[in-house]
């Protein structure tokens, strides 16, 4: 088990909803709980993994994730069994769509 | 001029051939031989050093008389030299390793390709080339033909006539190019009957045929369980779907074999639908008998498919779709891999497949280091074909975009459909393909490149859609590709401006460009989500092979 915290800037997210979850805790798969946060421009992101040594890449999935999605004022904790960044990403952005109720 | 042929001599083919049928009769060996006596036929008609073809594709395979040909005498029969579209079986590498054949030219050798790597590291094996199955089927017509070919049908008559029901594949072409050059030619069957449902081969150009011991293998290639397809490659698929599909207006084409495919087949009853696409897209098909597109030929998406081969357990429902399938007089199908491969080449405005790696010239391959698993079709379908002169709407815009308004041909879609990491966290994006050091370890002339990167017109990843044909310098190629690789390490070093750039030109489009929501990227967009929902759809017809049971 691996712990990370990240925190990007982001453009404020609207939310429609007090918290949202997606996703489930299975191999390959990952869940993901976004709640509000304290900064209206700043996603903060913490992740558990139980894939060792991917920090960089996480790092750049969350970093282009905030970059390419208006999620400020967000929270976000991960559990994670080993999803692809290609899963992460899909994920992340289901659940923000949750969030906000599709407006992005 | 040193003439080729003794003086006088113009058919030293033909009196081989009766010479060969002469060795046989003497051993009481008449057109119907007993299975166990197979071997002495084998060691009486083929010689050493003779081109034999053996028949065997991913699908059917002539088996017993491949093991029987294993199982010969290496004294009797040695330096064969094996033309086959596919090394498959066990069977087929202990020739080589048994000192029985030495060379061979192929196509695809995917669950033998670690064997035969080592064959080739040890010079057990001299390997001609690896080919394409049009590829391989021209030269058996040109400077492969065979003297002797080993095939493989369902059912003979007495006469020797041949019934080879669904799952005819390559034995027209090898049948043709063996019995009309003074070659012969030796079937397998599963049975004799009194009379054949219909005469697939003609009993005058089968020399012998033998009642095998139990029926041909038939591997269950092309089914794809839905309950594997993930939600990634649901967003994938959707994004094929608008971003292609919908705006070339993709009427016919191919699909690979892949649950990246596999996704979009069975979004077409579904999303595909309710984006107004019924019959503007996806009508016409050179395809295997996917149980996977069952749903939307129900909806009523599909009007014509033509087919490589069968599938196993799609017998019944092709039989009872004959207006989509083309089926004989009998009802049942009739495949064949030359004509649909011709189909795919010439006829089809679009292939999209799947592959293991990618480089940043939008080269793709499936060789990976320590095998060799050749080509299959995909080379083929997946170019550019510069012999095509009719045009289509598909084909049109996709050549308007690479050449200008007045681009004097058009342009075969042919799209890269990939996930950025496979297993393992392997990257499908790379600097150099390992094709090029397998090229060094085996000797190859050639690096075993699936599809070259020039035919290649787009790439789809979970990233988004990269147009190669609207970039304009191979920088702009490369940046799109690196645009679409994520967080690969080739992706990860992107100009990020340049890709913005890209993007800003509609060269890279992501799900947010195409207005797609993620929260819809989920399995219940699928029409089918597994295998028994199949079965339901195909209102009973379709029979799933046991492995594919569940319930």
């Amino acid at each position: 088990m691996e712990k990370l915290e990240f925190r990007f800037p982001a453009q404020p997210a609207t939310p429609a909803a007090g918290a949202a979850l997606c996703g489930v805790v299975g191999s390959g798969n990952l869940e993901i709980l976004i709640r509000p946060g304290d900064e209206a421009d700043t996603c903060v992101v913490s992740v558990k993994t139980s894939a060792r040594g991917f920090g960089r890449i996480w790092e750049a999935v969350i970093a282009e994730f905030a970059a390419r999605h208006a999620a400020g004022g967000t929270r976000i904790a991960i559990n994670d069994m080993g999803a692809t960044p290609a899963v992460v990403s899909l994920r992340l952005g289901q659940a923000l769509g949750e969030y906000t109720g599709g407006v992005q | 001029m040193n003439a080729p042929h003794p003086a006088g001599a113009w058919d030293t083919r033909r009196r081989g051939r009766q010479q060969r049928l002469e060795r046989a009769a003497a051993l009481g060996l008449a057109r119907r031989v007993e299975a166990p006596r197979v071997g002495e036929l084998l060691e009486a008609v083929i010689e050493p050093g003779d081109r034999v073809c053996l028949e065997g594709n991913n699908q059917k395979q002539a088996d017993f008389l491949s093991e029987t040909l294993a199982d010969c005498s290496p004294e009797r029969l040695h330096d064969l030299h094996m033309v086959q579209s596919v090394l498959a079986l066990p069977s087929h590498v202990d020739l080589f390793e048994r000192g029985i054949a030495s060379k061979l030219d192929f196509s695809f050798s995917g669950p033998q390709g670690g064997r035969l790597a080592r064959l080739v590291q040890d010079r057990q094996i001299e390997i001609g080339a690896i080919h394409t199955y049009l590829e391989l089927f021209g030269r058996y017509f040109v400077d492969l033909t065979p003297n002797v070919c080993l095939i493989a049908a369902h059912a003979a008559d007495a006469a020797g006539n041949l019934y080879t029901g669904p799952n005819t594949e390559d034995t027209p072409a090898i049948v043709e190019a063996t019995a009309f050059k003074g070659g012969i030619v030796i079937a397998q069957v599963n049975e004799l009957v009194d009379t054949l449902p219909r005469v697939d081969v003609p009993a005058d150009w089968v020399d012998f045929y033998v009642v095998a011991p139990r029926p041909n293998y038939i591997e269950p290639l092309f089914t794809r369980d839905p309950a594997q397809i993930t939600d990634v490659q649901v967003l994938m698929a959707m994004m094929a779907l608008k971003g292609i599909y919908a705006e070339y207006g993709v009427k016919r084409l191919n699909h690979g074999i892949g649950f990246d495919t596999a996704a979009i087949e069975l979004l077409l009853p579904t999303y595909a639908t309710e984006l107004g696409l019924k019959g503007k897209i996806c009508t016409h098909w050179a395809l295997n008998p996917h149980p996977t597109l069952i749903p939307a030929i129900e909806s009523g998406c599909v009007e014509s498919i033509h087919s490589f081969g069968s599938e196993v357990g799609m017998e019944n429902y092709i039989a009872a779709r004959s207006d989509v399938f083309f089926t004989g007089a009998d009802g049942s199908m009739r495949s064949n891999r030359a004509f649909s491969q011709t189909a795919g080449l010439y006829a089809c405005d679009m292939f999209i497949g799947s592959t293991l790696q990618m480089d940043l010239a939008g080269n793709s391959s499936t060789a990976t280091l320590g095998r060799i698993t050749g080509f299959g079709g995909a080379p083929n379908m997946g170019s550019d074909p510069h012999g095509r002169r009719h045009a289509s709407p598909a084909w049109l815009k996709a050549g308007r975009e690479a050449g200008g308004p007045n681009a004097i041909r058009g342009r075969k879609l042919v799209v890269q459909m990939v996930e950025t990491f496979r297993e393992h966290m392997a990257p499908v994006f790379v600097e150099e393909l390992d094709a090029w050091k397998l090229q060094e370890s085996m000797g190859m002339e050639l690096p075993p490149i699936m599809i070259y990167g020039d035919d290649v017109t787009h790439i789809v990843t979970e990233e988004g859609i990269a147009n190669l044909l609207l970039c304009r310098t191979p920088e702009e190629r490369e940046q799109a590709i690196r645009g679409v690789a994520g967080f690969t390490p080739v992706g990860m070093a992107r100009d990020r401006q340049m890709v913005e750039q890209l993007r800003q030109r509609g060269v890279i489009r992501r799900a947010e460009d195409l207005g797609i929501d993620p929260r819809r990227a989920n399995r219940d967009l699928l029409a089918a989500r597994s295998i028994k929902d199949l079965v339901r759809w195909s209102g009973g017809l379709y029979a799933p092979p046991a492995r594919f049971r569940n319930w």
